[in-house]
């Protein structure tokens, strides 16, 4: 079971960087995915497979009886998930923002960040430049 | 056990939710952000005070025991760039009230300006790689959000490179973290520290232990992977990109301090060495960028990085000297390059650019204005009584110790090149007349509000320089700490842990 997870999420991480090399950012958001998912596997696997019960303890006792599952991973896990979730949608909007502000999701074509904004500038937003 | 190491992460979090609440009442909510900062600032003087006090303090949250609950710890270290984060924070509070427009920064920017900083105060609190990662995570949200802030074109082309690239750090260190769970079975620092006393797995540990020098290399703005930085920082407005100036890459060398003395001790030969020829090349790619550019937060940019490399140059000589010029230098340079960031705010208030070919005669209209770029700008560079030549004396001084002459050489070299830069900036922003155009000298008068920060920040780095013999000595404990992190895992962890 580990080496088959061990195989899943390194051609997963493989799988990740490639499309993070693309030029275009809807792959680039789509290699992001995969690699924090192939991360996810990594620490479930990191954290021993077995064949045991959740950690659950039944009512009245203060420790368990059988051996039990480890389950620190699976919060790491969980808090993992929650938070690459919030940035992947984060990414998501910005990359959508960014697509109506340049008009290309290809990197090749996006302007250079430029020069320093001249005074004024700062304040001045984009918001009128509405998408379609 | 104290609960005063919960009040500089709590409280910002606090003056978030505030902020949030106020949405409507921008006045209000602007007294409560101003109050937040300054409050945060006193929480991290009273903790500063008494570790500096009592030594280090431990806070087991929840009263769970120290391995399997979440600790925070403040050492010397952390209180010493907690301190500067309570500096940072409050100053770029007062210069954006001066700079951003009300109706806008009513919106969202005080929420993510707080939540900011109560995750900068988390990263140098805890004592917990995976918390470490959750304070990343939170850093970023915000810094996310506030580069972005205020949706100009330039801004999305620059946060673009700065996201993926600070996501795939931190993917970058989720995936080590992962690694050293399944061969310890521990993620608490302290007890990472034992464990690797007598773990045999050594050479996979290396292996760990260069993911995690990439991943905390790339928020460092390391060499080689530095590019997001230039491309992104000089886009968003002024306070924001001190903010991160100050402290965002200084983080990233946080972490590399932290992790690299307290969990990946086993193997200095190989890591600290690698380290030492990243850190070289840091500093001479960065000078050298920086020599090619002809804007001011440009080239500002550029020297972050070079600056990174004397500090992780500290932590690669690994003596107890070096440690002490790293940690000096972190402190003395999140000051100054702060302070340079609001300094180009304000040319640009009365230039209209900061397009060095196009701006010039500051110094004959604005002399405070000269005077307030000179102090940090000179301090940068390394000059006597500033605080930087100190700064750069440690390193020089540690690295010819261990003899490594060319190290010293090239920290020299490096010294003269930021003199160069510094005085680029100089003779074409300052000393030059102004070039005939539209764009001439107008009469500003300074806003109070932008003025005073500066002052204060410039006041502050004259004082570390002069009175460097207190600076030196809290640098010195906390490199002693770092060198021999008994007491840290003691107070962790308590006495009689196996």
């Amino acid at each position: 079971m580990e080496s088959a997870l061990a195989i899943i999420s390194g051609s997963m991480v493989a799988g990740g960087i490639y499309l993070l090399l693309s030029q275009n950012l809807v792959r680039m958001l789509f290699g992001l995915i995969m690699l924090s998912n192939a991360i996810i596997l990594v620490i479930f696997a990191a954290g021993g497979l077995t064949h045991t019960k959740p950690a659950l303890i039944e009512a009245g006792q203060t420790v368990p009886h059988a051996a039990v599952a480890n389950a620190l991973p699976q919060a790491l896990i969980l808090t993992a998930i929650v938070i690459g979730f919030a940035l992947l949608v984060f990414m998501f909007v910005l990359f959508y923002r960014s697509y109506e502000t340049l008009g290309t999701v290809d990197t090749r074509q996006m302007p250079e960040s430029g020069p320093e904004p001249d005074h004024g500038a700062d304040t001045t937003t984009v918001r009128q430049e509405k998408g379609p | 056990m104290s609960n005063i190491l919960i009040y500089p992460i709590l409280l910002p979090f606090a003056t978030a939710a505030a902020s949030l609440l106020l949405w409507r009442k921008p006045v209000l909510q602007q007294a409560v952000s101003l109050a937040g900062a300054v409050g945060h600032l006193a929480a991290c003087a009273v903790l500063f005070s008494v570790v500096t006090g009592d030594g280090i303090q431990a806070l087991q949250v929840g009263h769970w025991p120290a391995p399997y609950g979440i600790s925070l710890v403040a050492d010397h270290l952390s209180v010493l760039m907690l301190m500067v984060t309570g500096i940072l924070g409050t100053a770029a509070a007062f210069y954006a009230r001066g700079e951003l427009p009300t109706h806008l920064r009513a919106k969202s920017f005080h929420t993510l300006f707080h939540v900011l900083i109560g995750g900068l105060s988390g990263a140098f609190l805890t004592g917990d790689l995976f918390n470490l990662y959750v304070w990343f995570e939170v850093m970023l949200m915000a810094s996310f959000g506030l580069m972005t802030w205020g949706q100009r074109r330039a801004q999305f082309t620059g946060a673009v490179p700065y996201v993926v690239i600070n996501l795939l750090a931190t993917l970058l260190f989720l995936m080590g973290l992962a690694l050293l769970y399944g061969l310890t079975g521990t993620l608490n620092m302290a007890h990472l520290h034992q464990k690797m006393l007598s773990h045999e797995a050594r050479g996979l540990m290396t292996v760990i232990a260069f993911l995690f020098m990439a991943a905390f290399g790339i928020k460092a703005g390391m060499f080689p992977f530095f590019f997001w930085l230039p491309a992104s920082y000089h886009t968003p407005p002024i306070a924001i990109s001190a903010l991160f100036a100050g402290m965002l890459t200084k983080v990233g060398v946080y972490a590399l301090i932290r992790t690299f003395s307290l969990v990946f001790h086993h193997d200095i030969a190989t890591t600290h060495r690698v380290l030492l020829v990243i850190a070289s090349l840091t500093m001479v790619i960065g000078v050298l960028g920086a020599a090619a550019q002809n804007a001011f937060r440009r080239i500002l940019s550029f020297h972050i990085i070079s600056q990174v490399g004397y500090m992780l140059l500290g932590l690669a000589l690994w003596t107890p000297l070096a440690l002490t010029g790293a940690v000096f230098y972190l402190v003395h340079h999140m000051i100054v390059k702060a302070n340079l960031f609001l300094v180009s705010g304000l040319s640009r208030d009365i230039t209209g650019t900061l397009d060095l070919n196009r701006m010039g005669g500051l110094y004959r209209a604005y002399p405070l204005l000269a005077t307030l770029f000179f102090i940090p700008a000179f301090s940068l560079a390394g000059f006597p009584p500033l605080s930087g030549f100190w700064a750069k004396l440690l390193l020089i001084q540690a690295s010819l110790q261990v003899e490594q002459y060319i190290v010293a050489a090239i920290v020299v070299a490096v010294g003269l090149m930021t003199v160069f830069s510094m005085i680029k900036i100089w003779i074409e922003a300052f000393w030059k007349p102004c070039p005939p155009s539209d764009m001439a000298v107008a009469i500003v008068s300074y806003s109070g509000w932008k003025i005073v920060p500066v002052c204060a920040l410039a006041l502050i780095s004259i004082l570390i320089g002069i009175g460097a013999e207190p600076v030196y000595r809290l640098a010195d404990t906390a490199a002693r700490e770092l060198m021999a992190p008994q007491a840290y895992v003691q107070a962790v962890l308590g006495g009689g842990h196996p």
